[in-house]
């Protein structure tokens, strides 16, 4: 990929610090909350994907799309939204971006550019292609990144929607977040290669590889990807090799037999930590220490502040369970009764 | 007949079930330019006149990826546009129900009412025709089960376009299963751009005060036939055409079994957990007071739809059918 030179001024790389730091903060939060019991269901946190994300989100403009995964804690952030109602939602509270209809699987705000959070396998990758679509019909410039796994890559809509993206040269980037592992099925069991990004070619697009632990790397390649775009030369595949440090999701039983070695997931959190690798960048870039503790604070702070207005806020109630099924509910709700608003 | 509709002060047009498909289509993609359409080999099966009339940005013919293409339109109905997805026969709703059931049907509610998707999927019901199994499903029931979408199922050039122009103008996702039994039929359509038929509203279609007869969708050609000669016999059929399976207009059902006392339901689907079961709870437990006679479901069996004529043939209702079930309740 030649002929783009894009960086990141200071101002944005402090502001891609800040973004993967909430991430990180975010997320580290949310689990000990999970194990307290304060957040319900299941929670798939996005540390050590936080450089694949911001990396891809910062080469965005804030009215692009975006539609992401079950693992959705970090999409938003990425994208630059509130940490007040995502941490509200994943509680279940009223005040959540969602008001306690999405939770963990489905932090989708739609202000930031979000599309939703699909935690069906692959489903938002045709979402993102439609709005695509709708923006080459509109003529508003606009690009649309979809996130998915390596796992996703195998579902009929990554093939399908590649090879329609193709055809019509829809202003898409096709982001795969490959963290190698689709739960516990590594990719080498569930692909006939390892290479996400070659079946680019069957479909007739570009397909990069990029280190997705670089958020360098990551934005830069993700930049030349939109550009293609908004230029109208169509979709890119591009393939983030990244790790998940935390289980598929917290505290998840894997069983006896091991899918992954502790010593390979020792490597990626002592070596391969986006966060501590950026920040290392920063510091010999032209940061000082004391810039970046300031970023620190402020990003512990936030996520302090988060949580504060999440545990004060109100749980919904139940006479509010119907609201938003329809735009224009007609006869609706029928029944039953004792659930009437 | 349109008792539940506007007056159209208009001049009308005859014309075919299928041929107020097109025009719906046309006048709405006229009217607004948001509105798009999209499937599978549109001009072989009817929509050659709308790609006619539109350029290759208003609509899109798509590979054979209905799944993909399906929530692309989803994907364009939350970001602006307001696309009609064709889907062509009815049992290839199946491989696009994830996007249908899973996204179009839940974004809404799922963000809390931050997204909304206005578009439309429509579908045909192709049987009675030695399709067998896989081109021959009348899969309505199976939707109605899905929350956050409305399905409608219109038995008349009119109805179809007024129905259809609705669904177009309407913010939530609209699923239109239209049936093949009326493909051929013409009827007098009002030509005004604005004439629509509510969303969520029955229509009597033929009055009575003896029985009520509930026909969905092409169970309803039967169910008139069966009136006409009830009615040379001197038997008062009152036949109720819902129109809208979601939201089904409860009211009108329940005013007319009000009058009668006794209640039919027609329904080409399968017998379990079909359209007219819905209406036989619905009406047992709201209207129970009202029935002089046990509710009689007239209903295609639990049995795949074979190829051979003398096979296909005598699952459906049938005139003969619904005139002898009228008779049993009197």
């Amino acid at each position: 990929m030649v002929g783009i030179a894009v960086t990141l001024d200071k101002q944005q790389q402090l502001e891609a610090y800040r973004r993967m730091l909430r991430i990180r903060q975010f997320e580290e939060a949310g689990i000990k909350l999970f194990k307290a019991g304060k957040i319900p269901g299941a929670y798939h946190a996005s540390i050590g994907q936080e450089a694949a994300i911001v990396g891809a989100c910062m080469a965005l403009r804030s009215d692009d799309y975006i539609t992401g995964t079950h693992r959705s804690h970090g999409h938003p952030i990425g994208k630059g939204a509130q940490l007040d109602g995502l941490m509200a939602e994943l509680m279940g509270k009223v005040t959540g971006i969602c008001k306690g209809r999405g939770g963990s699987m489905h932090l989708a705000d739609s202000s930031v550019g979000i599309l939703g959070e699909s935690a069906i396998v692959g489903g938002g990758i045709p979402i993102a292609a439609g709005a695509a679509m709708s923006a080459k019909v509109r003529g508003s410039g606009q690009v649309s990144l979809t996130f998915f796994g390596d796992g996703a890559s195998n579902q009929g809509t990554f093939h399908e929607t590649l090879n329609m993206a193709s055809i019509w040269k829809l202003p898409v980037i096709f982001f795969c977040e490959n963290n190698q592992y689709a739960v516990s099925t590594s990719v080498q069991e569930s692909h006939g290669q390892p290479d996400i990004a070659k079946r680019a070619a069957g479909y007739g697009m570009p397909g990069e590889i990029v280190d997705g632990q670089d958020i360098v790397a990551v934005y830069k390649t993700t930049c030349a990807a939109v550009e293609r775009a908004r230029r109208g030369e169509g979709p890119t595949l591009v393939e983030a090799k990244t790790y998940r440090f935390d289980e598929h999701s917290v505290g998840l039983n894997v069983g006896s037999e091991p899918y992954r070695s502790s010593s390979e997931v020792q490597m990626y959190i002592q070596h391969r930590d986006p966060v501590v690798l950026y920040r290392r960048v920063l510091l010999e870039d032209s940061f000082s220490e004391t810039e970046i503790v300031a970023v620190e604070k402020e990003v512990t702070d936030t996520v302090a502040k988060a949580i504060t207005f999440a545990e004060q806020s109100p749980f919904p109630q139940l006479v509010e369970v119907y609201q938003d099924m329809y735009v224009n509910p007609i006869n609706y709700p029928a029944t039953p009764r004792e659930f009437r608003p | 007949m349109n008792t539940a509709a506007p007056k159209c002060v208009n001049t009308h047009t005859r014309m075919s079930y299928m041929e107020a498909i097109v025009q719906a289509q046309i006048e709405e993609m006229q009217r607004d330019e948001r509105v798009i359409l999209m499937g599978e080999d549109l001009e072989i099966y009817g929509d050659g006149k709308v790609l006619k009339a539109f350029g290759s940005h208003r609509v899109w013919s798509t590979p054979i990826s209905e799944n993909s293409f399906t929530g692309m339109g989803v994907g364009a109905a939350m970001t602006g546009l307001r696309p009609i997805v064709a889907l062509s026969i009815a049992s290839f709703m199946y491989l696009a129900s994830d996007q249908i059931i899973n996204q179009a049907g839940k974004l809404r509610y799922m963000t809390g009412g931050q997204m909304k998707v206005p578009a439309v999927f429509r579908c045909s019901m192709y049987y009675g025709g030695s399709v067998a199994a896989q081109h021959s499903d009348r899969p309505y029931p199976m939707f109605m089960n899905a929350p956050g979408l409305k399905v409608i199922a219109p038995t008349t050039p009119a109805d179809m376009k007024g129905l259809l122009k609705s669904a177009i103008r309407d913010d939530d996702p609209v699923l239109v299963f239209e049936d093949s039994a009326f493909w051929a039929g013409k009827d007098s359509v009002c030509d005004d751009p604005e004439y629509l038929v509510p969303i969520g509203k029955a229509d009597v279609k033929h009055a009575g005060t003896d029985v009520t007869v509930v026909a969905i969708s092409g169970a309803m050609k039967a169910a008139m036939s069966a009136a006409n000669e009830l009615k040379l016999q001197g038997i008062s059929v009152e036949v109720v055409d819902p129109r809208t399976l979601v939201p089904l207009d409860k009211d009108c059902i329940i005013e007319s079994v009000a009058k009668t006392g006794r209640l039919v339901l027609v329904d080409n689907a399968n017998r379990t957990c079909n359209a007219a079961a819905e209406i036989a709870a619905t009406v047992a437990e709201e209207a129970f007071d009202y029935l002089r006679k046990p509710i009689r479901r007239l209903s295609t069996p639990d049995v795949h739809i074979p190829f051979s004529p003398t096979l296909e043939k005598p699952l459906f209702a049938s005139k003969d059918s619904i005139v002898a079930a009228v008779k049993s309740l009197l």
